[in-house]
């Protein structure tokens, strides 16, 4: 297993810095820096309200972050130095020889189209009235437009046109195979099964090919059978392409078994940045979860039998009796 | 029954003309949920440039009618489709954000902008065209001679509207640009977070209704022979109708709503009175809507819960 510690990873895709969004008085995400490795799969966990879906708002350009700054390093050999000559200059991006952008100024259709990042929702958000293949169609619309001449020359069928048309239908199909869709192709996206959609909403959001996935949830509301397809989709996704997934996810079964990389919030701030092993033992990450005092987390873990027992403990010290 | 199978024809020749108007207020409600009350004018204005550009040939010389009806049509959907596009940039853009009654009012605004304008450039009496597609064939001739007469003109609106009726559904439903519309009406957001330049789509929504609505303008400028700065009103607030009884966002609808109420318009004037035919359109309308909210064709909102 590939071990990662916040200085383990050498050739991060993204790299988020000093992050900070305040909502009003509210502070959401509080000073918070993370790398994510090229090609792993992180995963981004904590209780509720710990701001996961604020980072994940702030990279793909939903918010302005009131400080800090999100470089997405498309190219492979983009220096720090690189980047802070890039912040200096005021620019969103740089695109000659290796590509860098910085998303905290972009916004956010040019975030897919430019910078290479797509994202799904918490809640499923498929054009439901078209076609399956439709919604991977529409994904690629940029080269097919180009391809067309805005169209003109898809209605007249220039041969340019066919060729972009029937490449976009190639591998609208090909990711279709990989979700287990094919079969349902033609059908409008709203009659899928919603672990279906799922799959759908992520595959779409391949089709526009990114650098970085980010995917808010996936697993939410899937029965064991689904979310075990979803896994699949994902390490097909991750070993076969040249992409990094981000995922916010409760599911710790999905958590755990897939994720190369954990990154733990907690009111807006980190408080574990490691492999599934290192995390999973991390006594701040079991007390975020169950609530409890750092000086409490001993005898938690105890009870849970995460740690043998090294001194018998009274059963009045644990949180919710002693009240 | 052979007067009945005359207003039948009379009725589809007109309610074509509706249809093809009512196509651009139901894409632009369904792109960005607005009504576009300048589109009436759009149509006007499509007549208009259409009979500038028919003096303008005349008085060059150029008479061979096929080609001054090309060249009219082109000028027109250019003129029209430019002014959709200008309207859709200046007027309804800096206002999306804003509260849902603020493009309807500036929509309104600029309906009497455009009507006043033509008034006072073009004058304000009615200006007639001599008919230039005469003769038609006898289909039927009944006993006290009643005859059931199809017009070449009426031949060549209802073949135009179904021409641009199967161009158009093509574009909607096999294009990439009709792809995107669709996306764009579903979900603005998903879209351009999907790459879809959702601003682009829109203008091209706007070109795309108003190029329509420039045609319906020259067929009534033939069909009827006069025009004047009111027509765009009139007919507007029939195809808003008629895209209304289709169901609002509808393109099929549209064009069945634009048929409806031709037909109702027709039939009511021959069977009963002329003057109370509008009556009888919007009356029919509203019981339509009574017992179907969302129209013929319509998709019912269904929120789950």
């Amino acid at each position: 297993m590939k071990q990662h510690t916040i200085d383990a990873i050498t050739d991060p895709v993204l790299t988020v810095e000093h992050l900070t969004m305040q909502f009003g008085g509210l502070v959401a995400v509080d000073d918070l820096s993370f790398n994510i490795g090229r090609g792993d799969i992180t995963a981004l966990i904590g209780p509720n309200g710990a701001g996961k879906t604020t980072v994940f708002n702030c990279i793909t350009g939903f918010y302005k972050p009131t400080e800090g700054r999100i470089a997405m390093r498309r190219g492979r050999n983009v220096s720090d130095e690189t980047i802070g000559a890039l912040t200096e200059t005021g620019r969103q991006f740089d695109r000659q020889g290796d590509a860098v952008y910085l998303l905290e100024r972009m916004a956010d259709f040019r975030i897919t189209e430019q910078a290479g990042v797509a994202r799904t929702f918490q809640n499923i958000r498929l054009f439901g009235g078209m076609t399956v293949l439709e919604n991977l169609l529409v994904a690629q619309h940029n080269k097919l437009m180009k391809a067309s001449n805005y169209s003109i020359g898809g209605l007249l069928g220039l041969p340019g046109y066919r060729r972009a048309a029937d490449r976009a239908k190639e591998i609208a199909i090909e990711w279709l195979r990989h979700a287990d869709l094919l079969d349902r192709a033609d059908d409008p996206a709203s009659d899928l099964s919603y672990g279906a959609q799922r799959r759908l909403e992520i595959v779409r959001a391949m089709c526009t090919e990114p650098s970085l996935l980010c995917l808010d949830e996936p697993a939410a509301g899937l029965n064991p059978r689904e979310s075990n397809e979803l896994n699949q989709l994902l390490r097909y996704i991750r070993d076969s392409h040249d992409v990094s997934i981000l995922l916010i996810e409760h599911d710790m079964g999905v958590v755990m078994e897939i994720s190369d990389h954990i990154i733990v919030l907690e009111y807006g701030k980190k408080i574990a940045d490691g492999t599934a092993a290192e995390v999973r033992d991390d006594p701040a990450v079991i007390a975020a979860y169950l609530g409890v005092d750092d000086d409490e987390v001993d005898q938690v873990e105890e009870d849970l039998g995460l740690r043998k027992p090294d001194q018998p403990y009274d059963k009045s010290d644990l949180p919710g009796e002693n009240t | 029954m052979e007067y009945f199978l005359q207003q039948l024809i009379n009725g589809i020749a007109l309610g074509s003309i509706y249809g093809l108007i009512a196509i651009g207020y139901t894409m632009v409600y369904g792109i960005i949920g607005m009504i576009n009350f300048a589109h009436g004018e759009v149509f006007m204005i499509g007549s208009f440039v259409s009979l500038s550009v028919f003096l303008a040939l005349g008085a060059l010389g150029i008479t061979f009618l096929p080609l001054v009806l090309i060249v009219m049509l082109i000028v027109a959907m250019a003129c029209t489709s430019l002014w959709g596009w200008t309207v859709e940039r200046v007027a309804y853009r800096p206002l999306r954000g804003s509260f849902r009654l603020a493009p309807l009012i500036t929509a309104i605004g600029m309906s009497i902008f455009l009507q006043n304008f033509v008034q006072v450039t073009q004058g304000a009496r009615i200006k007639p065209l001599p008919p230039q597609i005469e003769g038609g064939l006898t289909l039927m001739e009944g006993p006290g001679g009643i005859t059931v007469q199809l017009s070449y003109m009426q031949i060549i609106i209802i073949a135009t509207t179904i021409v641009l009726m199967a161009g158009f559904s093509y574009l909607i439903n096999k294009t990439s640009l009709g792809r995107q519309q669709r996306a764009c009406e579903q979900d603005r957001k998903m879209a351009a977070l999907l790459g879809v330049n959702v601003d682009r789509t829109i203008s091209l929504t706007f070109v795309l209704g108003a190029s329509l609505a420039a045609v319906a303008g020259i067929m009534y400028l033939l069909y009827y022979g006069v025009i004047d700065f009111y027509i765009g009103f009139i007919a507007g607030v029939k195809a808003f109708t008629a895209a209304v009884l289709g169901g609002i966002g509808s393109l099929p609808g549209a064009m069945l709503g634009g048929l409806a109420i031709g037909l109702i318009e027709t039939f009511w004037s021959g069977y009963f009175s002329v003057e109370y035919k509008d009556v009888a359109a919007f009356s029919i309308l509203a019981i339509v809507l009574i017992f179907l909210p969302s129209g013929l064709l319509g998709r019912p909102e269904v929120e789950k819960v």
